[in-house]
């Protein structure tokens, strides 16, 4: 079929390729490919142990992959095999043009550092050498993220759960990476905490044109933020498309179960 | 004239795992095309398949088999074997839904629920308000409400507030799933001017609608749905 | 030197060559720790067992040795680790600081600038100064490696955010060779700056943490900063009170438990200096005249 009808932007941002990770004779994920564009969001859902948590890991490049490779296109417009970058690109590429929001927010953030100097961190590192500037930068970032900015000089220890994790998108966004990894970032947080989240995270993601892969088991974050949904089960990837369509009318057994499982609202 | 949808010989069953593999036939050898300007309304008792028809049309519901041309841009599409981000463009720019219940986007005015689908193709924040402004304001919501997400509403105006949001965008493709269902005879007389304006501009429509003096009003052509029921 | 009971200067030959590698290994790359194998010495950590070890192993028989202690050369610390080297080695010892090859210290830079035949080794408790921010030392020495060092400025950011100013008095963290950011131990701020272009080369040992690093003469050692909020070595507001010195750095003396207290150089050789070279301060009086009786009985 003529591709012309697809967005301006046809380079993937990355691609995976039959991605496997065996932990010994077990298999936790196995060959995995896809690709994802700028500013497309992808939901892998499926129970714990399903092997998603583990692909998230190898598609940041935190985990080497036993099969398989993933590519990126980086800033400069050029495609790489991560598994060629030296570690100090690598880390580069994880404090600028990615973001990592994990579902525990003490694992994303320096608890005992002010609010200001974890959205401030990133900046600094790639060279920021202005107080002022970066507080002005901080303050800003807290207020997209609906934080009080007075509280800009206290340590995330002293805030509440929805608030730590806002706070973490913002520490992430601050660098406007091009792609956000995401951890189960509602797990674990009140309801209605977790709806207010969930729409900051969807606002954000259509204004800054994210490209997100978010780990849920949660299909209802599946449905308000993703465009694309993979199921995951024993570390196979066993039904993939268009959210709506998966969730609407799934075909396999597994992802009947799993959507006949929601409660109604 | 080329055809804005053209559904050729699609069929869809769905296979209920959970209930033991049961196959449930919806349709089958679903054929009939829409033109530019044309409004094509689905007829047929609840459980046709009228809806799970306008789902296919949408990317919402698979194909088995068949097919689903969509004049997109220029080009014809087969929604049925076509990428996701290909349907997603699509949606874009193409093929609009009004559906009878507003997906709550909690937290967003009215106004800018309402201009959204503006602002994503593009255009100024300011102008796509004032189009919301105007649509609303013929659709009877107060101006009092534009400032208020429409969570909070009636179910009546919260239906309107969807309305407007399907009827703002100038997409070449209209999906209407009973747009008219809950709302007073003056507001149903705004949707059927507003439908009739759209074939003006030469938009191609499919609609349910169980109301048949609404029927009458937009309806260019029937197409019956039982014909198409699945043997079971 | 009394008994050789001991090697010359406490050590064995082969530790002393083992330190020796570290301290070369150490100035090739600036402001680098390098581990070493830290002995047990005859005191307890904290006492500068790794500025002892790095005076074992580069002392030499020639060698004038200097030990300060905050500035001072009478205090327990500073007497004992002379007496120590004085016993072991049997080096000519020195207050005066233009007269030591071999200074070692803690906490201080003496006030006389220093030349290029001389050695400063510093005792140093903590040599990580990442260590507050990030407690794995796995991950420090890969932000080492990798040259990652926006967390010094967190701490700098904090310290503005919380005081107004960068209030970090000592231990202040400097960029050594435009590459490797180093913990000064806890010498003030106030003495940073004279650690940039010395003549003298600076040695550091940390004996608990095993560390080494050190800073070859003339090298350029950068105070970190903003550049809305630029480094700014400590100022007093009064001179000394003994010696009249305007840009020393001064320690609290309490007087007397009504709340009496005076200001004096830390550097005690150096306000001795300018006490015998005819400096007042507001209250020299009385010492200095005993001073000058006893230097005249003498």
């Amino acid at each position: 079929m003529a591709d012309q009808n697809l967005g301006e932007n046809d380079e993937p941002l990355l691609v995976a390729k039959s991605l496997s990770k065996s932990f010994g004779r077990i298999a936790a994920c196995r060959d995995v490919s896809f690709s994802l564009y700028p500013g497309e969001v992808l939901a892998i859902v499926g129970e714990s142990g399903s092997g998603k948590s583990t692909l998230l890991q190898m598609l940041s490049g935190q985990l080497a992959a036993s099969a398989g490779h993933v590519s990126y296109r980086m800033r400069d417009g050029v495609t790489r095999d991560l598994a060629t970058l030296g570690e100090a690109e690598r880390r580069l590429l994880f404090r600028t043009d990615w973001g990592f929001v994990h579902q525990d927010p003490a694992q994303g953030l320096r608890m005992a550092v002010s609010a200001g100097a974890n959205v401030g961190e990133r900046l600094m590192a790639v060279g920021w050498n202005h107080y002022g500037r970066l507080r002005e930068t901080a303050s800003d970032w807290l207020t997209r993220v609906e934080i009080d900015i007075a509280r800009i000089d206290d340590a995330p220890r002293t805030y509440s759960g929805g608030m730590r994790q806002r706070l973490q998108i913002a520490r992430n966004l601050v660098t406007e990476p091009r792609l956000v990894f995401m951890d189960e970032p509602t797990g674990g947080l009140d309801v209605s905490v977790q709806a207010r989240l969930l729409d900051l995270l969807r606002s954000l993601v259509a204004e800054l044109h994210l490209a997100v892969i978010i780990v849920t088991h949660d299909l209802a974050v599946a449905r308000l933020l993703s465009h694309r949904v993979m199921v995951m089960k024993g570390g196979l990837v066993i039904e993939t498309g268009l959210t709506d369509q998966v969730l609407d009318d799934p075909r396999e057994p597994y992802t009947q179960l799993l959507v006949s499982s929601i409660l109604p609202p | 004239m080329t055809a804005m949808i053209d559904v050729a010989d699609a069929q869809k069953t769905f296979t209920m795992h959970l209930q033991g593999g049961v196959e449930l036939p919806v349709v089958s050898g679903v054929t009939f095309q829409v033109n530019p300007g044309e409004c094509v309304v689905l007829s047929g008792p609840s459980g046709a398949g009228k809806s799970s028809i306008l789902k296919m049309i949408f990317g919402n519901y698979r194909c088995d088999s068949g097919r689903i041309g969509i004049h997109h841009r220029g080009a014809v599409v087969d929604l049925a074997t076509a990428e996701p981000r290909q349907v997603l463009n699509i949606r874009r720019s193409t093929i609009g839904y009004v559906s009878q219940f507003l997906r709550a986007v909690p937290r967003v005015a009215t106004i800018d629920v309402v201009a959204e689908p503006l602002i994503v193709n593009g255009m100024s924040r300011t102008d796509a308000q004032a189009r919301a402004g105007e649509l609303l304001h013929r659709l009877n919501i107060p101006e009092r409400l534009w400032q208020l997400p429409p969570a909070t509403f009636s179910g009546g105006e919260q239906q309107r507030v969807n309305i407007a949001r399907g009827f703002i965008s100038d997409l070449p493709i209209l999906l209407l799933d009973e747009p008219t269902a809950s709302l007073d005879a003056a507001n149903r007389a705004v949707v059927v001017d507003l439908v009739a304006e759209k074939k003006r501009q030469g938009v191609a429509m499919v609609a349910i609608v169980h109301d048949d003096e609404i029927r009458h009003l937009i309806a260019d052509r029937i197409v019956d749905v039982t014909s198409f029921a699945a043997a079971a | 030197m009394n008994a050789p009971a001991y090697n010359f200067a406490y050590l064995d030959e082969q530790t002393k060559r083992m330190i020796r590698r570290a301290i070369l290994k150490a100035i090739a790359i600036p402001g680098y720790q390098v581990p070493f194998a830290s002995r047990e010495m005859p005191m307890p950590y904290g006492w500068g067992t790794g500025g002892v070890q790095v005076t074992a192993a580069i002392l030499g028989p020639q060698d004038v040795l200097k030990v300060i202690d905050q500035g001072s050369d009478d205090t327990t610390n500073a007497i004992s680790i002379r007496k120590f080297f004085a016993k072991t080695a049997g080096v000519a010892t020195t207050t005066a600081t233009d007269e030591a090859t071999v200074v070692q210290t803690r906490h201080r830079i003496p006030e006389t600038a220093l030349n290029a035949n001389q050695v400063l080794v510093y005792q140093v408790p903590i040599p990580e100064p990442l260590r507050f921010l990030e407690p794995r030392e796995t991950e420090t020495r890969r932000m080492h490696a990798l040259a990652e060092y926006g967390l010094m400025h967190v701490k700098l950011y904090e310290d503005i955010a919380r005081f107004g100013h960068i209030a970090t008095a000592y231990a202040y963290p400097v960029k050594v060779n435009a590459r490797y950011v180093m913990d000064p131990s806890p010498t003030p701020k106030f003495d940073n700056p004279k650690m940039d272009n010395c003549p003298a080369l600076q040695l550091f040992g940390a004996g608990r943490e095993k560390r080494i690093y050190a800073i070859p003469p003339y090298t350029q050692v950068v105070s970190l900063d903003f550049e809305d909020h630029p480094f700014e070595p400590y100022r007093f507001n009064a001179p000394c009170a003994l010696c009249g010195a305007e840009n020393s750095y001064l320690d609290e003396i309490v007087t007397d438990d009504k709340g009496g207290r005076m200001f004096v150089c830390s550097d005690t050789d150096y306000c001795e200096g300018r006490q015998a070279a005819g400096h007042h301060g507001a209250l020299s009086a009385a010492p200095y005249k005993e001073k000058a009786q006893e230097a005249s009985n003498g």
